[in-house]
């Protein structure tokens, strides 16, 4: 098929969707209505457990199955990029050679990682009191790591990230959040239902039955697999080198 | 509020999902064409929270107002895209490393210059 | 007052787009894509979705920038080596 054919194509395909959507949009209750069925509902159940942050509520309680998919898809993900990634056997590394830093970007990088890393972790414990929680602090804890690259170099940072450790700690906290789903079912109740654990005081730490422990072990999968991730990506742009050219 | 305003965010997600397609299908580089999958993916998450959201309505987030004093905005669709954000992320980089393995094995990142190579 | 915001937000995530699809250059795109990020985090919290922005801004304005840039990175390496061996 030429260029120009399918251009044409995708144009003709486009404008019929772009109509469609268009006809789709006049027909949505209208942007900022009041009628939210399912809101209402959700905020409801999660006033009755406790739970401040209805979001988190809703993510490791009301749909905590889904969550359990969502962790599923995360976890086969990093697992397919280090397969892809990995270091072939027609490859080697090189070892960089350490670069200069500026002397701000590295006071700045390594007075601000402590404070990064800090934010990042109580971002994952208030998952359920305020915004935030184990997907949001996972990626920021993991980042916050990174500014080691910036500030010292490559070696300096894989001092720090033991990359096995990561990846352990990656399937086992994929395995806690099954534990404890099969912890309730143990208690003879359904997969994941939040019946296991009292739902404690409203609006302090240990809230909301099962909620922070699903939610820790979401920011643990998290934050390890982006360093599993991060770390696979700088291998191959910073280190794996082609034995031969050709 | 105006008809206009009631349904420009719901085109503005339509208008965003075009563009990400447009550029996906025109794509030389497979690496833009990444880009451009996450930029089709922005689209849904601005179609969610618009259907969720309420005039006047804030976070559903109980830790500093009281229950019941203000109406909220829709929790439910905030937590499907909330998940969504970080889980397209990962696949996201999963299509990188595709890309990295296809420069590997073919040592092109034009999708037309792959085809001829196919043959 | 909300609804302006809003309008704005919404606006300025549409241009965004718009440039990122327009930059053909990988690297330049990752650039284009943060900004969008850091757009779209601020339009989720003017739509009252401070949990999403949080994400977003993580996410959106540095995960996936990163990523592309490495991968830009690998591929432009390459090159240059292979080009040195011929």
């Amino acid at each position: 098929m030429s260029r120009r054919l399918r251009l044409w194509l995708l144009a003709l395909g486009g404008a019929g969707l772009a109509a469609l959507l268009a006809a789709a949009c006049l027909d949505l209750p209208g942007f900022g209505g009041r009628a939210h069925p399912y809101g209402t509902r959700a905020v409801h159940a999660s006033l009755t457990r406790h739970t401040a942050n209805t979001i988190a509520s809703v993510n490791f309680d009301q749909r905590a199955y889904d969550t359990l998919g969502e962790t599923s898809i995360l976890f086969a993900a990093v697992l397919g990029c280090v397969v892809l990634l990995r270091q072939a056997r027609d490859e080697h590394r090189a070892r960089p050679e350490p670069a200069r830093v500026a002397l701000p970007v590295r006071r700045y990088a390594l007075l601000v990682m402590p404070v990064a890393l800090v934010c990042g972790l109580y971002v994952i414990a208030h998952g359920q009191l305020s915004p935030g929680g184990g997907f949001q602090g996972g990626v920021v804890t993991a980042t916050a790591l990174h500014l080691l690259y910036l500030g010292a170099d490559y070696h300096a940072l894989e001092r720090i990230r033991p990359l096995g450790v990561f990846e352990t700690t990656d399937a086992l906290a994929v395995c806690a959040y099954l534990v404890l789903g099969l912890a309730a079912l143990l208690a003879g109740t359904a997969f994941l239902a939040n019946t296991l654990l009292p739902y404690g005081t409203f609006n302090t730490l240990s809230s909301g039955g099962t909620v922070p422990l699903l939610n820790a072990a979401v920011g643990m999968e998290v934050a390890s697999a982006v360093v599993v991730l991060l770390a696979n990506f700088l291998d191959q742009a910073v280190e794996i080198e082609e034995e031969s050219a050709g | 509020m105006s008809t206009v305003t009631q349904v420009l965010p719901y085109l503005v997600a339509a208008y965003v999902f075009l563009t990400g397609a447009y550029g996906l299908a025109t794509s030389r580089n497979l690496i833009h064409a990444v880009g451009c999958l996450s930029v089709c993916q922005v689209s849904t998450y601005i179609l969610l929270l618009a259907v969720g959201y309420r005039s006047g309505g804030t976070a559903p987030v109980f830790s500093d107002i009281k229950p019941g004093s203000r109406p909220v905005v829709d929790p439910v669709v905030q937590a499907l895209t909330l998940t969504d954000i970080v889980v397209g992320a990962t696949v996201t980089a999963l299509l990188l490393a595709l890309v990295l393995q296809i420069v590997k094995r073919h040592g092109t990142v034009d999708p037309d210059e792959l085809r001829e190579l196919r043959g | 007052m909300d609804e302006a915001v809003i309008l704005v937000a919404l606006l300025l995530v549409a241009g965004a787009a718009t440039a990122a699809v327009a930059q053909r250059d990988p690297a330049r795109q990752a650039l284009v894509l943060s900004v969008l990020g850091v757009l779209l985090a601020v339009l989720f919290t003017v739509l009252q979705a401070p949990d999403v922005g949080l994400s977003q801004l993580a996410v959106g304005a540095v995960l996936t920038p990163l990523l592309v840039m490495l991968s830009v990175r690998k591929i432009r390496r390459r090159g240059r080596d292979r080009d040195g061996a011929r």
